[in-house]
């Protein structure tokens, strides 16, 4: 893997925003090749994303041959309520950049097969050719999407039914009232993830620090599901110091030391500009 | 790719770069428009996978509800009250004129007026020489069978390129009180004789186009004509009255909702007997009701400090109208109206000669910038005197006086002066500077 450690939250959004950029420029999509992204919600990604409209408002960076699979949506919460995670991507990343609706993924939580609804995720995300860079974040409990301590690293997209700790992480969403959050999703597998060609996990603030030492220095483990993508052959993961601070300083002084090698991802910043006829 | 052919066919026009009044604040959010109505973009681009026709580049101005003006005599050497010529042609000219105020719906105003005005002749049919020639009890009969009368002629309407949307008649008087009524011909005055209703359709004719009575509570058997009118859905304002507080909380109790341009034509507020002006913070008013008032705020009708005073007692029932009146909108200098001669000086309109005011000639634009400058009140909340508050007050605020999804699409584009650069009704430009 690689282990990316800037300075604060801010840097590692940038970070994360300036190598999803080079990503998809380099891949040159087109209408016959689209790029395809897998994407996270919660707060870790909201500066990443802040970042990437900000290089799609410069006109640097375009969505228009991009397609998107999110990671995961609540079920039996309407789809315009203020917290269901399509008004996240609507309010926080798809209303200001030139994505196409059609080329947008979220699963439907409002389904009334949920079951087939996760099949038929599986098989669009096969039918775009499988992802290319699957961007994620973390649980405090070591959870990838919403694949909750005990969920098979090799599952793939279903039901799941959350964990105590993560709605109570939940509840700052919803007024602070347990009752009032959803306690059934649908998520994509750990497996599913796995099938990416590229896994990219954010991992900000030490109240994650414990969750991202048992994810890269305890062995692969089904209760810290993240542990699985020890096993994928392209895995980054980019924190700031503070997510850090459960680790060993020995792993900490490896990884900050391959900095100039992991920059070279990001500089030169390549630019939709340049590759415009 | 524009919308979903299955849900709709119409363009889709995207406003960008710009803040929106919504939720009572301005924002960094784009507006959406189709079919004359806004759109919900979240669910134009989850449910129908559509997206913008046209994008319009609003260069980071303002975009809020069009002004909505309940209380306005005239314009532009007009008199909505004077039954000269065609009355609706009269009020079709200002209602263009005031698309440059930023206003998009309005109440033509119309003071105590004689009881032909209510129910004025249609004079196309007979020549005028043929009816002197018949005796009188055939004139009246001809007159009664051939009376579309004023109120009907003054529709309810849409607004559009030719001008402003009428949302209903203000009928300001005849039932108001001698003492008070201002610039209001006393020998056209009226009081209520028996049951408020007769009274009512006798001098009114119809009430189908009207949006608002003014009357003085004080008049006996008002109570009757006040729960009458607020039956059929038409506002009750208190106005050109020597009520105390408790007859016009009586008055609430029966229905009443508005108080016509607080301050002006009333008892002065007392501090053992507040009047009308008391009813801004009244214990007395039924739970879920409120009481709006309406201010001239044009820096001449009332001092600032006043206003302050108001504002600061009761910012929610806020409504700023203009009353402007036929010298509105015309050039610095003499001008003959009607019977009198008329000289503009700034925002002033004197009666010749003499230091009298003859009314309002502010237009509702100036009125939001004065009011926001003199109370120091928020952008928001001035923008929202003049729109949310006077659509709430007419009970039509779930399609007019806001900027939510469905709602109609009747909006102004100011600078961060406050000045109207652009307005638009039903999402199409009817006027730019």
């Amino acid at each position: 893997m690689r282990l990316v450690i800037l300075d604060d939250y801010d840097l590692s959004s940038e970070w994360a925003a300036k190598y999803i950029r080079n990503r998809i420029i380099q891949f040159k999509p087109s209408a016959d090749r689209y790029f395809t992204l897998g994407l996270p919600t919660g707060s870790t990604p909201l500066g990443c994303y802040k970042k990437l409209i900000e290089y799609h408002k410069n006109g640097d960076l375009s969505f228009k041959f991009v397609k998107t699979f999110n990671m995961d949506e609540y079920v039996c919460l309407p789809r315009d309520h203020p917290e269901s995670y399509h008004s996240y991507m609507w309010n926080n990343f798809f209303k200001h950049i030139d994505i196409e609706p059609q080329n947008t993924h979220i699963l439907d939580g409002n389904a009334s097969d949920l079951q087939a609804e996760c099949e038929a995720f599986e098989q669009q995300i096969t039918a775009a050719g499988g992802i290319e860079l699957f961007v994620g974040g973390i649980g405090p409990d070591g959870h990838i999407a919403f694949n909750e301590p005990g969920s098979s690293l090799v599952s793939r997209t279903r039901v799941k039914t959350l964990a105590k700790d993560t709605i109570v992480a939940n509840a700052r969403f919803f007024g602070n009232d347990l009752s009032k959050v959803p306690t059934m999703t649908l998520t994509v597998g750990v497996g599913t993830v796995m099938d990416a060609r590229e896994v990219m996990i954010l991992i900000t603030g030490a109240h994650k620090a414990f969750a991202l030492y048992k994810a890269i220095e305890e062995g692969v483990n089904h209760m810290w599901t993240v542990s699985a993508f020890q096993q994928h052959p392209r895995t980054i993961f980019v924190c700031d110091e503070d997510a850090t601070l459960e680790l060993r300083v020995k792993t900490v002084k490896y990884f900050k030391g391959l900095m100039h090698v992991h920059n070279q991802l990001v500089e030169p910043m390549l630019s939709v500009k340049d590759y415009m006829d | 790719m524009p919308s979903n052919k299955s849900v709709s066919d119409a363009p889709i026009t995207q406003f960008v770069s710009c803040r929106i009044l919504k939720d009572h604040r301005l924002q960094w959010e784009d507006l959406w428009v189709r079919e004359g109505k806004i759109l919900n973009p979240e669910k134009l681009f989850f449910d129908e996978e559509g997206f913008a026709d046209h994008k319009v580049d609003c260069g980071n101005k303002i975009i809020a509800p069009g002004f909505i003006d309940v209380q306005i005599n005239g314009g532009y050497g007009i008199d909505f009250s004077q039954a000269s010529g065609d009355i609706r042609r009269g009020v079709a000219q200002v209602a263009k004129k005031i698309l440059e105020h930023g206003v998009t719906s309005f109440c033509p105003t119309l003071v105590t007026s004689p009881p032909d005005i209510y129910h004025k002749v249609q004079s196309v049919h007979l020549s005028l020489p043929f009816i002197i020639e018949l005796p009188n009890i055939l004139v009246l009969v001809m007159l009664l069978s051939f009376s579309p009368q004023v109120i009907p002629e003054l529709r309810v309407q849409d607004g559009g390129p030719e001008g402003a949307g009428i949302l209903g008649i203000h009928l300001e008087g005849p039932f108001i009180s001698e003492q008070k009524r201002g610039a209001h011909p006393p020998k056209f005055l009226r009081t209520f004789k028996a049951g408020g209703v007769a009274d009512l359709m006798e001098t009114y004719g119809h009430l189908d186009n009207v949006a608002l009575v003014t009357l003085a509570p004080e008049l006996a058997n008002s109570a009757a004509a006040i729960r009458e009118l607020s039956g059929r859905g038409i506002v009750v304002s208190l106005g050109h009255s020597m009520a105390d507080l408790s007859q016009a909380e009586e008055a609430v109790q029966n229905g009443a909702i508005f108080i016509t341009h607080l301050f002006n034509a009333m008892l002065p507020f007392h501090h053992r007997d507040p009047g009308i002006v008391g009813l801004l913070t009244s214990d007395r008013i039924p739970p879920g009701r409120m009481v709006y008032y309406g201010m001239i705020a044009d820096g001449i009708h009332t001092h600032p400090a006043a206003l302050r005073i108001a504002h600061r007692a009761h910012p929610a029932g806020l409504v700023l109208v203009t009353d402007a009146v036929t010298a509105m909108g015309l050039p610095p200098g003499q001008h003959s109206l009607g019977q009198q001669q008329i000289d503009i000086q700034g925002l002033h309109a004197y009666v010749a000669g003499t230091t009298t005011l003859s009314g309002s000639i502010a237009t509702m634009d100036m009125c939001v910038r004065h009011f926001r400058e003199v109370s120091g009140c928020t952008v928001e909340a001035a923008l929202e005197a003049a729109s949310l508050h006077p659509a709430q007050l007419l009970g039509v605020s779930n399609r007019k006086g806001t900027l939510e999804f469905g709602t109609d699409a009747d909006f102004i584009v100011l600078d961060d002066t406050l000045t109207v650069r652009e307005t638009y009704i039903a999402g199409q430009q009817v006027w730019r500077k």
